[in-house]
């Protein structure tokens, strides 16, 4: 069960690598196509992107509630709730129990979110409190609890912003494009066919970033749930409560696109077969491969 | 030349202090697991008199009860270490289920307001435990799985880094096929 939660966790490092990698890729063929200042625009690119970010990263508990219109649980009638989410804090190891959240709508959803363990809260809908068997919840509470532990909110802010930072310098490369280059520099040596290459990967950039984004998206997922089964020690529970979640057919609609990813199950995905297409750009891995990757931990 | 071998030494030495943090790290981990179990001990021991009175409330003649469960409360007092705790703990537990099991003879006592409460804070703490040893047992897997490995034993046994003993909750009744009555 630990080897799974390592391999996840070694996937992460390598697309992690793989985002750093084409951001290098992207700014050597900038430099190379272009005559943009390199060692102005990455710094730059960079601030602009971490700048936009860091006040939905920072406030993210505050912003995604208000945003959701959660309600804090009441002691009294959550303590078999709280009760479950500070049993499952002394098994993560985690010093801080996070706040309990709860949504008013019947479509059961659950979905954590904090800047770290420190400032985290939990978000249960009443739905899910109504239609899951205790040992079921136990495992949504974990799932989100793994996410939490495993400072996901911090590590999709950071893909985040390697995604605007990629997006702006392509923006501004094909800005440059469109107002033409110094005469001085064309002709200086430049590999036509490298240039094409180029300047293709550039205006492709953004693409590849984003599919980075939620590939990595999709691997914590997978993490969350092997760290799940880490913290209960009850893969059924987790499994039972996926099927369930996934089989409601009732909308969410406390969801909106900007909170949709950090759900349990994504709330607008397509119940049907996903095509080719579709799974590349899930947030969420389909609900069968979910399951099985769990069936596999021992 | 000189220099290569500088860098070799200060590679050597940054290796060998992050090994050691690592397990600083790991037998802080165990220590905490082992209060968080302590904690939780603690509180289930502290709701036991209320227990015991509200029971005796309406099933006072149940002597061997009552017994069992001051035996289990010394043995827990007196247990030293790590083993002790374990096999005390799993005797108070066996007796609390008596008294859980119990109410069932008495309906007065199951509808008991107070009753009712405490035994879902007595639920609570089972539970608690439950998750306090797991925990506890995973960190001393950890602690004692990077003593015994290469390279990091050499550095534990320099730095007098010792074994964890595992928390386990022995009863006898718990090893033994469970029997279900009605």
């Amino acid at each position: 069960m630990f080897e799974i939660v390592r391999k996840n966790k070694r996937i992460t490092g390598f697309i992690v690598f793989m985002f750093i990698a084409l951001i290098a890729v992207i700014v050597y063929s900038v430099g190379y196509v272009s005559s943009m200042d390199m060692y102005l625009m990455i710094p730059l690119a960079l601030i602009i992107s971490i700048i936009t970010s860091i006040g939905t990263y920072y406030y993210s508990d505050r912003i995604v509630l208000a945003v959701s219109g959660a309600r804090p649980a009441d002691d009294k009638e959550f303590k078999y709730i709280k009760d479950n989410l500070e049993g499952l804090c002394i098994a993560a190891g985690l010093r801080t129990v996070p706040r309990l959240y709860i949504i008013d709508d019947s479509a059961p959803n659950a979905f954590a979110t904090g800047r770290n363990p420190e400032n985290a809260v939990i978000c249960l809908t009443t739905g899910l409190l109504d239609k899951l068997e205790m040992y079921e919840l136990e495992g949504v509470i974990a799932h989100e609890l793994g996410h939490i532990k495993n400072y996901d909110i911090l590590i999709s802010t950071i893909a985040t912003v390697m995604v605007g930072m990629i997006a702006l310098l392509a923006d501004w490369f094909t800005r440059t494009m469109f107002w033409g280059r110094d005469d001085d520099d064309s002709g200086g040596g430049r590999n036509p066919f490298l240039l094409i290459i180029g300047i293709l990967l550039i205006v492709l950039s953004p693409i590849i970033a984003q599919f980075m984004q939620l590939a990595l998206s999709r691997n914590r997922e997978y993490l969350a749930d092997a760290t799940a089964i880490e913290f209960t020690r009850n893969p059924n529970g987790l499994i039972n409560a996926l099927k369930k979640i996934s089989d409601d057919k009732e909308p969410l609609e406390a969801a909106n696109k900007a909170t949709a990813n950090m759900y349990i199950i994504n709330p607008f995905k397509e119940r049907e077969q996903m095509t080719w297409m579709q799974r590349m750009f899930a947030t969420h891995p389909p609900i069968e491969d979910r399951i099985n990757a769990i069936q596999n931990i021992h | 030349m000189g220099w290569i071998v500088g860098i070799i030494i200060a590679v050597l030495i940054v290796w060998l202090v992050l090994m050691y943090n690592g397990l600083v790290r790991l037998k802080n981990m165990v220590e905490n697991g082992w209060s968080q179990i302590d904690v939780q001990l603690q509180r289930r021991f502290d709701l036991i008199p209320n227990l015991v009175e509200t029971v005796k409330g309406y099933a006072a003649h149940e002597k061997e009860l009552f017994e069992n469960i001051a035996k289990a409360k010394q043995s827990l007092i007196n247990a030293q270490g790590v083993a002790q705790k374990g096999e005390a703990s799993g005797e108070l537990s066996n007796a609390l289920k008596s008294i859980f099991a119990l109410s069932e003879a008495y309906p007065e006592l199951k509808a008991n307001q107070n009753f009712l409460e405490l035994q879902q804070e007595l639920k609570g703490t089972e539970d608690k435990i439950s998750f306090a040893r797991q925990f506890y047992n995973d960190s001393v897997t950890r602690l004692n799985q990077q003593i015994d490995m290469f390279p990091t034993n050499i550095v534990a046994s320099i730095f007098n880094f010792t074994k964890r003993e595992y928390f386990e909750i022995d009863t006898p009744e718990a090893r033994g096929p469970v029997k279900v009555q009605f």
